[in-house]
């Protein structure tokens, strides 16, 4: 069971004079359960790569195998292939349409064939997976805040019960808290039901905190897969591509410099208050941690 | 999936045409339109033919992209032919039961044919070289005697210049909900015609949305920069004529004079 690619590329306006390399050559294979990070300047594909992943784009060259079926092979049921990855893009605004959030949450499943018992049994848990009540039931999706769309949005793919989760930019333009809530509850999602998780992110410490793999896109090529311990450790080349590493990288990078023995792979926040702490012979503070993932 | 439209979409290339004042291009365009309405034989074609082609030639685009502009028009370029075709009366030259075709239909469903490619291309060589905003410019300028018996010129040009250019936004738009849509199992190729109408709704109603809350925030930065309408409203590059406007009209007039006269060559 597994997401695999061989040689992916892509190319816009091919024959025209336009022509762009959105992909090139891209090979990866993944597993069911990860949790994966994508990051990539913008511009570098790695949009244009996950909208491969749901057969919503067509690759202009090399295949893509979904459990070990190809999903260009003639008859393949792209439909279906929607259902089992499915993919939450950046903005919730274009998906939202119902005159209240249930039934926009119920567009998905309804599209599967359902039965309707089933379309709103499903609805329901979505909901309550993103942690949306039933006083939001009858609301306008149009009226909640900036967290909430992007949580209806989520529960609208979530209902469709998919075997992978992407999403691009879940947390661009929210606030602290909106931010950590959506990513809680995807851990969550992720921990508890063993959901395979591909998250686009322009936060290097969202990525520290949750991915256990980490694929970098630079100009439509995979440069780094890796775990993001790792990736981060080449953080100046991350940097020539218009990346960066965490900031705590950054602070352990120095401290060494000042010539501290610090572990130069530690990526957050906590595990470098951990680290330095017990540096300078304090107990550390674990429980802490544990609230805040 | 819906980046196939090249009507009013510009190629950047750098030819004679490209940097030509838009004025002369619309005046241009305006005349080949009706030259197309005074040819009625075989030289008349000929000559527009030979114009046209010259003036893509020019244009540096290439032609493919031109015949894009054609696929729009197809229906109607076939509906308009079979009719003349099977309708016209006069020699019968070929028959399958109620179907004639006669010779006079041939010839005027071939010419009426060649009108509507040749109308299409030549508007295409405008749009394809023209930026909407060079348009738009033009058009203003060009028309800007309405002002004197109260046509707000300028208003509708500025209208005319945010719509040009909301359209491959809206398009984009459009597409990027499209995919949100089927990545939640939406369909919109099959069913009947009620069952795609409907299916369009997921599809509209954020389209709707988005366009209105662009437009309150467009209408916002335009106050912000202080805009209010045409009044005292100077330009940063003011169109001027220069001298290769001055010899296209010379040889637009020619080209028109040439038009008439082979009305009168048998």
């Amino acid at each position: 069971m597994s997401i695999k690619a061989v040689n992916l590329t892509h190319i816009y306006g091919e024959g025209t004079a336009f022509e762009q390399y959105a992909l090139r050559d891209v090979n990866f294979e993944i597993e069911d359960g990860q949790f994966i990070g994508l990051i990539g300047h913008t511009g570098s594909g790695k949009s244009t790569l996950i909208q491969h992943l749901n057969g919503l784009l067509k690759a202009t060259s090399g295949e893509l195998y979904y459990n070990g079926e190809n999903i260009y092979a003639p008859g393949y049921d792209m439909k279906a292939l929607r259902s089992k990855v499915g993919l939450v893009f950046q903005y919730p605004e274009h998906q939202l349409f119902e005159v209240d959030v249930f039934s926009d949450v119920c567009f998905g499943p309804k599209n599967q064939g359902l039965k309707k018992e089933e379309v709103e049994e499903r609805a329901r848990k979505a909901l309550e997976l993103v942690g949306l009540d039933e006083s939001f039931y009858a609301q306008s999706p149009f009226e909640l805040s900036g967290g909430q769309k992007r949580r209806v949005a989520i529960a609208g793919v979530l209902a469709m019960d998919p075997e992978v989760l992407i999403l691009d930019e879940p947390t661009a333009g929210l606030d602290p808290k909106g931010r950590d809530e959506i990513l809680g509850q995807l851990e969550r999602l992720h921990r508890d039901r063993g959901m395979t998780i591909i998250l686009v992110s322009h936060s290097m410490e969202d990525i520290a905190r949750y991915a256990d793999r980490l694929i970098v896109m630079n100009h439509g090529e995979k440069v780094f897969d890796d775990t993001p311990r790792n990736v981060f450790r080449s953080y100046k080349e991350l940097e020539s591509m218009g990346l960066a590493a965490p900031q705590v990288t950054y602070i352990v990078q120095a401290l060494r410099r000042e010539g501290i023995p610090i572990d130069d792979s530690l990526i957050t926040v906590e595990e470098a208050r951990d680290a330095i702490l017990s540096m300078v012979g304090l107990k550390t503070g674990r429980t802490e941690k544990k609230q805040n993932a | 999936m819906l980046r196939e439209i090249t009507l009013g979409q510009y190629y950047p290339v750098d030819s004679v045409i490209h940097r030509m004042d838009p004025r002369t291009k619309l005046l241009g365009t305006l005349l080949f339109i009706i030259s197309l309405f005074c040819a009625d034989n075989i030289w008349g074609y000929g000559a527009a033919a030979l114009f046209l082609a010259a003036v893509i030639k020019l244009s540096r685009v290439p032609f493919k992209f031109m015949v894009r502009g054609l696929k729009a028009v197809l229906v109607l370029l076939l509906i308009s032919v079979s009719f003349n075709l099977f309708l016209t009366s006069g020699q019968v030259i070929f028959q399958i039961g109620f179907l004639k075709i006669t010779l006079e239909g041939v010839r005027t469903a071939a010419f009426m044919a060649l009108r509507l490619i040749f109308l299409v291309l030549g508007s295409s060589v405008m749009t394809l070289t023209t930026t909407p905003n060079e348009l738009t410019d033009g058009l203003e300028k060009g028309l800007g005697f309405l002002n004197r018996v109260g046509v707000p010129v300028h208003e509708v040009a500025m209208m005319m210049s945010i719509a040009l250019r909301f359209i491959p936004i809206l398009i984009e738009e459009a597409d990027k909900i499209m995919k949100a849509q089927m990545a939640r199992g939406a369909d919109f190729e099959s069913g009947n015609l009620v069952q795609r109408a409907k299916s369009m709704v997921p599809l509209l109603v954020p389209l709707f949305i988005s366009a209105f809350r662009r437009a309150t925030d467009l209408a916002m930065a335009m106050e912000a920069r202080c805009y209010r309408g045409g009044e005292g409203r100077t330009k940063m590059k003011p169109l001027r004529y220069q001298k290769r406007d001055r010899v296209s009209q010379v040889v637009l007039v020619l080209y028109l004079a040439v038009m008439i006269g082979t009305r009168f060559v048998s």
